[in-house]
């Protein structure tokens, strides 16, 4: 099996208290999809929205997110999948993709010696 | 060992890369898991080869002689490496790696489906996709690639890689996809092995108008693919339509190396044998009922093939099919084309009215082919000035050196 980290990008600010009821219901229902595909959700969480987050560089403060941009980064799961067509088919599955995206990008595991 | 011996083993290396050069590392890869051990190996194999075979005669199998070293040569890097567990993403079935190898065994046909498609991954970028078929599928030097594309050897070298990590670090299988993705799946493929046609068809820049190489693999590929795919209707379009517009190969340029239009293309000098072999595959192909873009391209492409003249060419009959062609492919390019035949259907007017609307969609800015199709109707249409102000935006935005002489010689008689 590999691990992917799959990263939700949605509208920002990407508050998660904004849910609709109907993309909560898709959600809910997210979990048995994955399975049924034959992954695993390892971890996985959602965030605060991005007009929290602070960004570093250098030395300077700023307040927002990293990149400014229209999609923001609202959240981020572990998924293990025995390969990436497995585990892009779940990807796709997610609600995120509706109005948003996700991004599929495999962890590092560094080389045995 | 003789010279005889040597010339003849020579021979049937280069005989065997042209023709086994996929089958050998698609049945290696699937051993040694690992796409760049695989590749290596394969080419240690040819290399071992020639002096193996000069001084033993060529075996009655080469494929299989061939195969059996490289994946030899696979099982001993894979011992080497103790590691070998965690560096086979691509590893599909085990066991396989501990069999004993046998001289003469065949691999499963399966194996090259399977290195094309994962060349041809969707999360793989195109020129990747590109690179990868041409440098794993075809064997096909990194340098030569790197020439046919006007990118620099090291450019190329640094994208094959990288796609090659990504199938490794993304696990992106080694494997034919399940019937329900193979439609989107192998439209890749074909996009990828019509790409390499068109870039030899009409090469995008520099002198000469058409790079026979990348023509050849192409149809070569296609023939693989259809040999191993024989039920699918869009392999057997994809063939007809390369056969049947390179049976026009000759008739392309004059001696001069000036471009031809179809309209002055010399009709007895195409490749009959090549046209009637499209033709077939393309009835076959509408004979299942499925018929996709590529099909309906290659029986646009067998109207022109068959017709005596430009002028009697069944253009209702083109008009049609290019209708049936955007409703499966909306593609601006398409929308171009039928303009075309429109004009020889309903008069030069009519299309370009058409052209002038398409000529608003951001996907055809900078296409030399709009502003030159323009041209030709307003030629047709006696408005020299307005025709030489498209020949000249035309000329602007082409690369071909063969095209560029062609538009330049028509802005010279518009303008005369």
């Amino acid at each position: 099996m590999a691990q992917y980290a799959v990263l939700i990008y949605s509208p920002a600010p990407a508050d998660p208290m904004e849910i609709t009821p109907d993309y909560l219901a898709l959600l809910d229902r997210y979990p048995a999809q994955v399975e049924e595909l034959g992954g695993k959700i390892v971890t996985g969480f959602a965030l605060q929205p991005s007009t929290t987050a602070t960004a570093i560089r250098g030395d300077l403060v700023t307040d927002g997110p990293f990149i400014e941009a229209k999609e923001v980064v609202a959240g981020f799961f572990i998924l293990e999948a025995p390969d990436l067509d497995v585990a892009l088919k779940i990807a796709k599955l997610n609600p995120a993709t509706i109005d948003g995206g996700v991004e599929v990008r495999p962890l590092f595991t560094p080389p045995a010696e | 060992m003789s010279d005889a011996g040597t010339a003849a083993a020579e021979r049937a290396v280069a005989d065997a890369h042209r023709r086994e050069w996929a089958f050998v590392l698609a049945a290696t890869a699937r051993v040694a898991g690992d796409l760049d051990v695989a590749e290596e190996c394969v080419q240690d194999a040819y290399l071992a080869a020639l002096a193996a075979w000069a001084r033993d005669g060529v075996p009655d199998k080469p494929g299989a002689w061939l195969t059996a070293t490289a994946k030899r040569k696979a099982l001993d890097v894979l011992r080497r490496e103790k590691v070998f567990r965690s560096k086979m993403p691509l590893l599909v079935e085990p066991v396989e790696a501990a069999e004993p190898d046998e001289p003469g065994e065949d691999a499963v046909p399966d194996d090259r489906l399977r290195l094309v498609f994962t060349c041809c991954h969707p999360a793989l970028a195109r020129e990747a996709q590109v690179a990868l078929t041409l440098r794993l599928v075809c064997g096909v030097a990194t340098g030569d690639i790197a020439r046919a594309f006007l990118v620099s050897e090291t450019t190329m070298a640094a994208r094959v890689t990288r796609a090659k990590k990504k199938i490794a670090a993304a696990r992106i299988p080694y494997r034919v996809p399940e019937a329900a993705e193979l439609p989107e799946r192998l439209d890749a493929v074909l996009t990828v092995i019509h790409l390499l046609f068109t870039t030899g068809h009409t090469a995008p820049t520099g002198a000469d108008l058409v790079r026979v190489d990348l023509v050849d693999r192409a149809v070569h590929l296609t023939r693989m693919l259809l040999a191993l795919m024989p039920d699918e209707p869009e392999v057997r379009g994809l063939l007809a339509l390369l056969l049947l517009t390179d049976a026009r190969r000759a008739t392309r340029a004059d001696a001069e190396g000036r471009l031809l239009t179809l309209e002055q293309q010399d009709r007895s000098a195409w490749d009959r044998t090549a046209i009637v072999e499209g033709n077939a595959l393309v009835l076959g192909a509408f004979r299942t009922g499925r018929v996709g873009r590529y099909a309906l391209q290659a029986a646009i492409a067998s109207l022109h093939a068959v017709a005596p003249s430009y002028a009697a060419t069944d253009w209702p009959q083109i008009v049609r099919l290019y209708d049936e062609l955007l409703k499966r492919w909306p593609s601006p390019v398409v929308a171009l084309n039928r303009a075309v035949a429109v004009s020889m259907v309903d008069g030069p007017t009519a299309a370009l009215a058409e052209v002038d609307a398409l000529a608003a969609d951001p996907r055809l800015a900078g296409y030399h082919y709009l502003p030159a199709i323009r041209a030709d109707l307003l030629r047709r249409l006696d408005r020299p000035e307005a025709a030489a102000e498209a020949y000249r935006t035309a000329l602007d935005l082409v690369d071909n050196d063969a095209e560029r002489a062609f538009l330049t010689a028509r802005l010279t008689e518009t303008t005369r």
